[in-house]
């Protein structure tokens, strides 16, 4: 079978990882190695009186005890929000000051005030527990009512009434007209469920200082190490960039949170310089929930007008964003330019406005989690197309056919210019897998048996391919978002492929090998894929937003064509044959038309021995490309799912889950189906059992696993996924992007089927037992 | 600190350890076996499942003195010469991403497919995702992990 383009072919880099042989941070163990332990906020919202430090400094194996004053007396700098924003009124946002560890004041239960440094772990947490720090409580605000209220306490100095901005996209007052001259008008409040990423692998680092060199080196859990040493260096001087090398290894699942840098990692190398121990910090799960960044956190009204046969004249979306204590790394982008812009979904929608008010509240940071924004937005509109139909009486699958792009390119009122796509392709492909025709007989069966049985769509699109650079800077992001690749071809003809992308789980290893076998023909053993080491890989931007596939395997693509380029030219010198007579293909540079050809391994030696090559020409066989996106891209898909609600409990069962997706090209299979499986479990959790539950001081309730419901193996059902796919115009693979698409479409169309199912639209995630019976309750009553 | 001396896959070994020690640290810190992995610290995610005397354990919830004198199988010991029929079932249906919590799922599989074996039940689907509920995983949604399971229920 081929191992190219489209071939379901198994992952290469399983081998390691199904025999124990994975290598993640926490695995490895340096020379001379100590441990840190955090001394953390117990509180929500305190001022830090003083610290006595003096009973943990006289403890068995303890080397240092550091505190935020000594962190910022070294220049520590503070952690910062990468993307302005700018608010309605012209002014920027309000970003709070951050430190690594707190200084005068702790803004939520886990903020980190004092670093402890040990020989052993045990010793290291035994004298963090001996840090004594005196704290005056203040009122909190743990969700965003309380923090929006008048006389709410004052989280951060700079940002009054704690609003970090308030801005907008679209036109106002065209949409407002729009809908006020609307046949009918569908209003909603909905609520996009606070959530924790939980990447099985807890966060991780380990930090090592070389006095001689003054040199400094980071393993870490993280999805994107060279932003992590820009970041560390240009913004946090923790060391300067070209001292610093950061190794993200094996890394055991992200969905954004491994993004980030966060105050561990500086405490950490900071800490490794002042001690001279290299020293290793692993998160356990409490201190994730209380420390990884959460996902969602909005309350939206949203309107949305219809004209008498049904067509969308105006869309109307008023959000507020819970942003935590800190403004993290991408937070500020992710319910603007991510979520806003995803507003017009899959439909033609002259009139867009959307306005949306960031706060801060005394909660753990909130930031990008799989999908970021999209899934936000996907919710409002899928949520909003649904109960538009009910009202209106009409079929859902056909108020969104009648509304359905179909023309391409579609430049929609709030930025995005989809370039492709076949909507009602993709609808047909899911009402058909999904017997949709068949579903009223399915639940009179279910009502024969006392169970009430419904069936929900989302028509999700999304943005991937984060993106065109000059655009996102002119939108406010502080840096580039294009990747970089390096090929190398090797005497010996094998290929090493160096990558800025990060693989956490997604079978880079696999995938970015198949594009180099398809290219040129070469096993695909005899292609190595190297990414995580700042040291070896020129520049990357890292993985996040599905760019791997549409960004990083582009920049591969332009690599290749160098390669090629060069390739051909050697074989036309070296075959006396012209360059547009030499053709590539199974693995041989073969001269058309003739029986000449030299093995891919030939080629290499020439260019290597550089003993024949034509004149004027360099030695080696090694290209690099840049890659910046023309476009983000647009995976669109249907998704349904079919339920069975119990009357008694309110407890749901899926019992079908239908995707039809538009990847544009697909490079694996299997490994694409692998991504929209995971996603949909995600979005299940998210629709059916997650919530991060903050009281009202802001304790969190939910910081385990036994209190916060993570999807298990019967939670959720098979999936069928299904691939209509259009292609990409915007990159040279075609590709569209497939990381989240399974955790943006899913939520609404499990709550549309469990609506549909009770009867009742007022519903919000996550669906439980107790809310979906509250929820049948309240119907029966309003039918009485 | 107490003496303890155990097998760890097919290998004698003796060992200084505090008494609060657990096995999965001895396993991990001492004996420097990376394969167990932890995921949680309240015996949820299943990361840590080793096999104690052919049983699957939560080393995490176990202290490394109560393991004297068994014998441990963990993720690297599994195999006898190439893979197991349930390493190799992961590979072929795509069982895994990240990888974390994979030696986990192989060796709740492994005993899931022994149980059951052993008295004379099917382990179908439903089975087998009930069985998975101490096991936690992030990334597959499961679907592939109960392929694998599946598939290696017959291998094995
Ligand atoms: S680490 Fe043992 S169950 Fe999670
Ligand atoms: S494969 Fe990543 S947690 Fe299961």
């Amino acid at each position: 079978m081929s191992e190219g383009i489209g071939a379901p072919v198994k992952r290469k880099e399983d081998k390691r990882f199904i025999t124990g042989a994975g290598r993640y941070t926490d695995d490895i163990k340096l020379e001379n190695q100590a441990y840190a332990a955090f001394v953390r906020s117990p509180h929500a919202h305190a001022n830090v009186k003083s610290i006595d430090k003096s009973a943990a400094e006289g403890m068995d194996g303890v080397l240092a005890v550091l505190d935020g004053k000594q962190l910022t007396g070294d220049g520590i700098g503070n952690i910062i929000c990468g993307w302005a924003i700018t608010s309605k009124d012209g002014s920027p946002m309000n970003m709070g000051a951050w430190s690594a560890l707190a200084t005068d004041k702790v803004r939520y239960v886990g903020d980190a005030v004092v670093a402890v440094i040990a020989e052993t772990k045990a010793q290291a947490k035994e004298a963090a527990e001996a840090v004594v720090v005196e704290y005056e409580e203040l009122p909190a605000a743990a969700h965003i009512d309380a923090a929006l209220a008048g006389g709410a306490p004052q989280i951060h100095d700079n940002a009054p009434g704690n609003v970090i901005y308030d801005w907008e996209i679209g036109e106002k007052d065209p949409t407002e007209a729009a809908i006020a001259g609307a046949a009918h008008v569908t209003e909603m409040d909905i609520t996009n469920n606070r959530l924790s990423p939980n990447a099985m692998e807890p966060r991780s680092a380990i930090t090592k200082y070389d006095a001689a060199e003054d040199h400094y080196t980071l393993y870490t859990t993280s999805q994107n190490p060279h932003v992590a040493r820009l970041v560390l260096s240009a913004f946090y001087a923790v060391a300067p960039e070209h001292k610093l090398r950061v190794i993200a290894p094996d890394v055991g699942g992200g969905f954004g949170s491994k993004i980030y840098i966060y105050p561990e990692e500086i405490v950490c190398l900071w800490a490794a310089m002042k001690t001279k121990r290299s020293i290793k910090w692993t998160a356990d799960r409490t201190e994730a929930f209380l420390t990884d960044a959460h996902g969602r956190d909005h309350v939206t009204t949203a309107k949305m007008g219809f004209d008498a046969s049904g067509n969308i004249v105006g869309f109307h979306v008023s959000t507020k964003a819970n942003f935590g204590a800190y403004m993290s790394l991408f937070s500020s982008a992710v319910p603007t330019y991510l979520y806003a812009t995803l507003l017009s979904g899959t439909y033609n929608i002259p009139n867009i406005y959307c306005e949306v008010l960031a706060c801060y509240t005394n909660t753990v940071p909130i930031d990008a989690y799989r999908g970021a924004g999209r899934p936000e937005a996907s919710y409002v509109v899928e949520r909003m197309m649904e109960t538009a139909a009910r009202e209106m009486g009409k079929d859902p699958a056909e108020l969104r056919r009648q509304n359905f792009i179909n023309e391409f390119p579609h430049q929609t009122p709030v930025i995005m210019n989809y370039d492709s796509g076949d909507f009602e392709g993709n609808m047909n492909q899911a009402m058909e897998a999904a017997d949709w025709a068949g579903f009223e007989a399915r639940k009179a069966e279910s009502a024969a048996h006392g169970k009430l049985r419904g069936i929900g769509m989302a028509c999700y699109i999304e943005a991937c391919g984060i993106a065109p650079s000059a655009a996102v800077g002119s939108l406010g992001a502080g840096v580039g978002l294009w990747e970089s690749a390096e090929v190398r071809v090797n005497p010996v003809g094998t290929i090493e492929i160096l990558t800025g992308s990060h693989s956490h789980g997604q079978g880079h290893e696999t995938t970015f090998a198949q594009v180099v076998a398809d290219r040129f023909g070469v096993p695909l053993d005899s292609v190595q894929i190297v990414h995580g080491d700042t040291d070896k890989v020129q520049f990357g931007m890292g993985t996040y937003g599905s760019r791997s596939g549409p960004v990083g395997m582009s920049a591969i693509v332009k690599a290749l064509d160098k390669v090629e380029a060069k390739v051909k030219k050697i074989g036309a010198h070296l075959l006396e044959v012209t360059e547009a007579d030499i053709t590539i293909e199974d693995g041989q540079v073969k001269a058309q038309g003739t029986n000449k050809a030299l093995g891919w391994h030939e080629i290499g030696l020439a260019a290597y021995t550089a003993h024949n090559l034509p004149p004027d020409m360099e030695p080696g066989l090694k290209e690099g490309a840049f890659y910046d996106p023309l476009n983000f891209t647009f995976p669109m898909g249907c998704f349904i799912c079919e339920v069975e609600v119990d009357p008694e409990t309110g407890k749901t069962e899926i019992l079908k889950f239908v995707a039809s997706d538009d990847f544009g090209v697909i490079i694996n299979p299997m490994i694409v189906e692998g991504q929209v499986h995971g996603g949909i479990a995600q979005g299940v959790g998210q629709a059916l059992l997650e919530e991060v539950v903050y009281d009202e001081s802001g304790q969190q309730l939910s910081a385990s696993y036994m209190d916060y419901t993570m999807p298990r193996a019967d939670d959720v059902p098979s999936y069928d996924v299904l691939h209509h796919n259009t292609k990409c115009t915007t990159n040279p693979l075609g590709i569209k992007g497939c990381g989240e698409a399974g955790a943006i479409g899913s939520p609404p169309a499990v709550i549309n089927a469990i609506t549909n199912a009770i009867g009742n639209n007022d519903l919000s995630m996550p669906a439980t037992p107790s809310k979906v019976w509250a929820a049948l309750g309240a119907a029966k009553i309003a039918a009485e | 600190m107490t003496s303890i001396s155990m097998t760890v896959n097919g290998k004698a070994v003796t060992a200084d350890v505090e008494d609060r020690t657990l096995l999965v640290d001895y396993i991990r810190e001492s004996l420097r076996l990376t394969g167990t992995h932890v995921g949680c610290d309240t015996s949820q995610c299943g990361a840590c499942v080793v096999h104690v005397d052919g049983k699957a354990v939560k080393s995490c919830t176990m202290l490394a003195a109560a393991a004297a004198g068994s014998e441990v199988t963990t993720i690297e010991g599994v195999a006898n010469g190439d893979l197991h029929p349930m390493q190799k079932a992961f590979n072929d249906n795509h069982g895994l991403q990240c990888g974390f919590c994979t030696p986990g799922m192989i060796m709740s599989g492994i005993d899931m497919v022994n149980r059951y074996k052993a008295e004379g039940k099917t382990l179908d689907e439903a089975a087998i995702r009930a069985e998975l509920e101490g096991n936690i995983c992030r990334c597959t949604g499961y679907h592939n992990i109960v392929k694998s399971i599946s598939q290696a229920a017959g291998e094995m």
